[in-house]
């Protein structure tokens, strides 16, 4: 799909994302918002999969670690026709398909349960590896937070991609730079970040993370043995004004007055 | 009962087996595998074995992710590190999504000996046994670990299997082995006795001094905690009316109280627990050690004529 049409299911994805939260008056709309970009490009353009048939062995693979970004995931999966958009209204209820965090064994087209912060690179590492041992042409992303970095758990899963070589993972990292409890370099600095990511034995690419051309470049530039990481620099709430770099906006739904507000500025 | 060779022994030779029959069996170890034994399988199948190193989170993760692919894990570590410092790994990655990862840990219980009380697992039965969906295993020699290893390759969904650091006595009976359906040992009718683990042969010497004394005791071997035979333990504590639970776990969260959740408000009898009570393990020879936590035959006896 190419740049105009792509920003297209953006925006859509970004009103579906006001939407549900609204709707569920919970969930976590900043996070969500900072990666559209990253997760429609991977869906739309790289992941080779069927949403007729969402469990074929062969498909590519992906993980949001960042599971709270749940909206977002749930937004794209509904424009590939995964799921319906009918779903959306029943978010954060009881007995729906749309758990506050992703549940696999709910969602079609969910490959990992996530949401505990930490655990996704490592299964995505796993799937990768699986893939590679079984002589499979399947590539494993994921999506990771910032914040999320600073989990150990994390970086043992870099290790071990790179450790085996996995050429097949591409991890990217949804770089807003905020977090529950403020700013990373308020909370605990993740530091040198690219020196770190290159360290650890990855094929860099930083990018701004709501350039759709950018990210396309970062994501169709061949690695070969090593595992390649996105660093995608993003605004959290990117879209909403008044939701854009606040800290405050991670994880509170937007009122009906500020609905209608967002929904405006995400017109086409 | 003249051999002595340990659980963990067991399940490294019976993953080479497994390695041979079942193309999509992988193993991960973090660093331990010369002590869980899954050496043997590195040996066997390097391709197919993977070290993660001291990092037993990212361990069950990759588990996790390997089975999406296909491929059934058997993830070893020591149980403290394994049910212990993975714990929440092994619940919202492994069990809450239903992954076939088979996570069979060495070194449980005080009988790790030597290495002191920072190794002894005495709560991961307890802490698998919490996770909705775990299965739960326990064998109770060499033998049972085999075939509970084998078993577990079957098996579709996560699986918790708990071993043992010591060379204990290996049966010369040969016993069924079925996931869920424990194995009645020997028949008495004064009390029912479910053992678990390397408690089993100690409850079964327990019984041949107690029938020297005229008291006839019930063993049952209860290899799966979770799910648990719930039609035997009734029975038998109907049957006896004097229920009492062995195990080298803490006497919170293990056997005890897998069998008691059965009975309470069900059947009326009388109960005893019998194993670690609330407090850590401690440095010292297995024996030793399993003697300074009441845990002998003779200890056991002792406990079940006092209960009787």
């Amino acid at each position: 799909m190419n740049t105009t049409e792509l920003s297209k299911v953006c925006k859509q994805v970004r009103r579906d994302i006001i939407e549900m939260t609204a709707n569920a008056g919970s969930g976590h709309p900043g996070g969500s918002l900072s990666a559209v970009e990253l997760l429609t490009s991977v869906f739309y353009n790289h992941m080779r999969v069927d949403p007729k048939n969402p469990d074929a062995p062969d498909r590519d693979r992906f993980v949001l670690s960042k599971g709270h970004a749940a909206p977002c995931y749930y937004a794209v999966l509904a424009e590939m026709g995964f799921i319906s958009r009918d779903e959306f209204t029943n978010f954060r209820q009881l007995h729906s398909i749309l758990q506050g965090h992703p549940d696999c064994k709910k969602v079609p087209g969910v490959d990992a349960s996530t949401g505990s912060l930490g655990q996704g690179c490592s299964i995505a590492v796993g799937m990768a590896l699986g893939a590679k041992i079984q002589q499979k042409d399947i590539r494993v992303y994921a999506l990771l937070g910032d914040g999320e970095c600073q989990e150990g758990q994390i970086w043992e899963a870099f290790m071990a991609a790179a450790h085996h070589k996995l050429d097949n993972l591409t991890v990217m990292i949804d770089h807003n730079g905020l977090q529950i409890d403020g700013t990373n370099d308020e909370v605990m600095s993740l530091g040198d970040l690219p020196a770190k990511l290159l360290a650890f034995g990855f094929e860099l690419f930083e990018v701004d993370g709501h350039d759709l051309d950018a990210i396309e470049a970062a994501l169709s530039t061949p690695v070969s043995g090593q595992p390649k990481c996105i660093l995608a620099h993003t605004v959290k709430g990117k879209g909403v004004s008044f939701m854009e770099n606040q800290v405050g906006w991670h994880g509170k739904a937007p009122n009906a007055e500020q609905r209608q507000q967002a929904l405006k500025e995400l017109e086409d | 009962m003249s051999e002595k060779i340990a659980t963990r022994e067991a399940y490294g030779k019976t993953l080479v087996e497994l390695g041979a029959i079942n193309d999509k069996v992988v193993v991960m170890d973090a660093d331990l595998a010369a002590a869980t034994m899954t050496k043997h399988f590195k040996a066997a199948y390097p391709d197919r074995f993977f070290d993660c190193g001291i990092a037993e989170a990212n361990m069950m993760d990759i588990g996790a992710g390997l089975s999406t692919m296909g491929l059934i894990p058997f993830c070893s570590t020591f149980a403290l590190f394994g049910a212990g410092r993975a714990y929440e790994q092994i619940r919202n990655s492994i069990a809450y999504p239903k992954f076939n990862v088979k996570i069979c840990c060495s070194h449980a219980g005080v009988s790790v000996g030597e290495d002191g009380g920072s190794h002894q697992a005495i709560e991961d039965i307890g802490l698998m046994r919490l996770i909705p969906g775990m299965t739960v295993i326990v064998p109770a020699d060499a033998k049972e670990a085999r075939a509970a290893t084998l078993a577990l390759a079957d098996l579709h969904g996560p699986a918790y299997m708990r071993l043992a650091r010591l060379a204990t006595p290996v049966f010369d009976e040969d016993y069924p082995f079925e996931i869920g359906k424990a194995n009645v040992l020997r028949e008495g009718k004064d009390a029912a006795v479910f053992a678990c683990g390397l408690m089993v042969s100690e409850t079964l010497e327990a019984a041949k001094l107690l029938a020297a004394e005229g008291v006839e005791i019930s063993v049952i071997n209860v290899h799966t905690i979770k799910p648990i035979d719930a039609e035997c333990v009734k029975d038998y504590a109907c049957k006896c009316g004097t229920v009492i639970t062995v195990e080298e776990h803490s006497v919170i969260g293990g056997l005890g109280d897998a069998v008691s959740d059965v009975l309470m408000g069900k059947v009326n009898c009388c109960f005893l627990k019998i194993g670690i009570e609330d407090q850590f393990g401690q440095s010292g020879k297995a024996a030793d050690v399993l003697r300074e936590y009441g845990l002998t035959a003779e200890q056991i006896a002792a406990k079940i004529k006092e209960t009787l």
